[in-house]
């Protein structure tokens, strides 16, 4: 028997809110998202007239990538970078995450350390140069120093917040199973709020990358933000394109492997 | 008969300074060992606040509550609560999540070896009794709402709680599911009895389970009127078209909106059906 013929409503496109999307058609538009403003690039810096001091084009860059890894000692800068931002990260992680954790569990660690947090943090990570000079002179930790003034207190406050929104109802069927309140907070709290906490790491990460080119602004004679501030003395602005579009690749890579550490840890969010 | 749970004039003010308000005023109710009570009424009317109150996870600012005797200190292992939901461990299996109570210190101290041996025992055969063996090695968000439920319930049991308290246990399930778990939890009853205070807003539910039905109104919450259920002890799902039943069903939710204090709802109703009477003639 031939199947009936339908009628009535037909598989909802693309465009119908919240519509579906297919692997194939996604890649598509993240392809087309990812070329087209390189082919405006492209197109942009060779027309005639155009100054490669103000645009290089996706050549210059990349021929400069090149130079600067064979006789510049790219990886160095990277490598420099990378320690940097992931000492400033990892020391406020290691402070903000038992702080985070009073915080959302008890109100009055609460009232003690969230409006002075939220007021911190709208002092600008810049501005702390100097003192950080003063306090901390002008090695390694002074870099630190900066990456970790800027991430810190965001960090701080993000977390508080993924531990408050821990379901009352788990806090509140442990006590009834009889857990006392360190148990509460290691087996239940901390428990449920890991999932979280990582995005948050992960959030905070790309922030930490923000404040690169800041710490480098104290005495630095090596690293990604370094480079980028000395090629805008030397007007290098394809230097410049190299460095910012590094610091993106490598933000970008660091996100994909939060990411992945994210499914690994909790595969029961990931069953779909 | 022992008295199990027994709350005197107990009352309870949220908010202190310039609007506080009154969730419980002079409540008085004896809950015999091993008795079923269920708890309707009106929003606002305080029982999930009661209930809360006898689990330790609220307090009274009036009154006294004494299990076995013995005012209650916060909550306990001797009282467990199954909640509406949001309580299972996302990240435990089902079997993790009822056997949590052992990673727990009270849980753990004073074991011999068949105390540990007898437990793994009651957590196969709590999963064996909620019909959820199969599903022993599962995540919880892998489970319906009804599946998930009976993992709550099983490991409320886990501890063999001589309380039960039930918070809208089954208020975000389908009507299906919950004929289901209605049998299922009179059966519990029936096999581990405890004394089960079981808080609900659906009133065919209250007096199917339970053998006293306690009424509570709003503003200020109080007890209303205390039935006693005119069925037999072992509850068949035929008895809820019997007139005993239909008659206290209808009286019960009289007596709730009667109580309710919504006013301008029952004005509104009023006049939908003056305006279908004059349509009518």
């Amino acid at each position: 028997m031939p199947a009936a013929p339908r009628t009535g409503a037909r598989r909802p496109g693309m465009w119908t809110i919240r519509g579906p999307l297919s692997r194939r058609q996604y890649w598509l538009f993240a392809a087309l998202g990812l070329l087209v403003p390189l082919g405006l690039w492209w197109g942009t810096s060779s027309l005639a007239g155009v100054d490669k001091v103000f645009l290089p084009g996706p050549a210059d860059v990349f021929n400069r990538l090149v130079a600067w890894y064979t006789e510049d000692d790219l990886m160095s800068d990277v490598w420099i970078s990378i320690y940097r931002v992931t000492m400033g990260f990892v020391i406020s992680a290691a402070i903000a995450l038992p702080l985070a954790l009073l915080i959302g569990t008890f109100r009055p660690v609460q009232a003690l350390l969230e409006p002075l947090t939220d007021f911190i943090r709208y002092m600008p990570a810049v501005a702390f140069i100097p003192l950080v000079m003063l306090w901390v002179g002008i090695d390694e930790s002074s870099k630190i120093a900066i990456i970790f003034i800027g991430t810190f207190f965001q960090m701080v406050l993000m977390m508080a917040e993924d531990v408050r929104r821990v379901p009352l109802a788990q806090i509140e069927a442990a006590q009834t199973m009889g857990a006392d309140r360190g148990e509460t907070v290691k087996l239940v709290i901390f428990q449920a709020a890991k999932p979280a906490l990582l995005d948050t790491l992960r959030v905070t990460m790309g922030w930490a990358w923000t404040y690169l080119v800041v710490a480098e602004l104290v005495a630095a004679n090596s690293g990604l933000g370094y480079s980028i501030l000395k090629a805008q003395r030397f007007l290098q602005t394809d230097k410049i394109f190299v460095g910012i579009i590094l610091i993106g690749l490598i933000g970008l890579v660091m996100d994909q492997l939060f990411r992945l550490a994210h499914r690994k840890a909790f595969p029961w969010l990931y069953l779909r | 008969m022992r008295i199990k749970i027994s709350i005197q004039h107990v009352g309870k003010v949220f908010g202190e300074g310039r609007q506080p308000v009154e969730a419980l005023k002079d409540v008085s109710l004896d809950i015999a060992d091993n008795a079923f009570v269920t708890f309707v009424g009106a929003s606002g009317c305080g029982k999930s606040t009661l209930l809360r109150i006898i689990g330790g996870l609220e307090y009274h600012t009036s009154g006294e509550v004494l299990v076995d005797g013995a005012p209650i200190m916060g909550p306990g292992a001797d009282r467990a609560m199954v909640f509406q939901h949001y309580s299972l461990y996302p990240w435990l299996s089902v079997m993790e999540n009822i056997k949590f109570s052992r990673r727990l210190r009270h849980g753990r101290e004073n074991l011999r070896e068949a105390d540990v041996e007898a437990a793994s025992g009651r957590a196969d055969a709590l999963l064996a009794l909620m019909g959820l063996s199969a599903a022993a090695n599962a995540w919880p968000n892998q489970l319906s709402g009804g599946m998930q439920q009976r993992v709550a319930i099983a490991r409320a049991l886990m501890g063999r709680p001589q309380v039960l308290l039930m918070d809208e246990p089954f208020g975000a399930l389908d009507a299906q599911t919950r004929e289901v778990m209605h049998d299922l939890i009179l059966h519990v009853h029936r096999l581990e009895k405890p004394t089960l205070a079981f808080v609900t807003h659906d009133v065919e539910e209250a007096i199917y389970l339970g053998q006293r039905v306690v009424l509570m109104a709003p503003r200020p919450g109080r007890i209303d009127t205390i039935y006693e259920v005119p069925l037999p002890a072992e509850r068949e799902q035929d008895m809820k078209h019997t007139p005993e039943f239909l008659a206290l069903k209808r009286e019960i939710l009289a007596r709730i909106r009667e109580t309710s204090g919504m006013k301008a709802d029952q004005d509104m109703l009023d006049q939908l059906n003056l305006q279908k009477a004059e349509a009518a003639s």
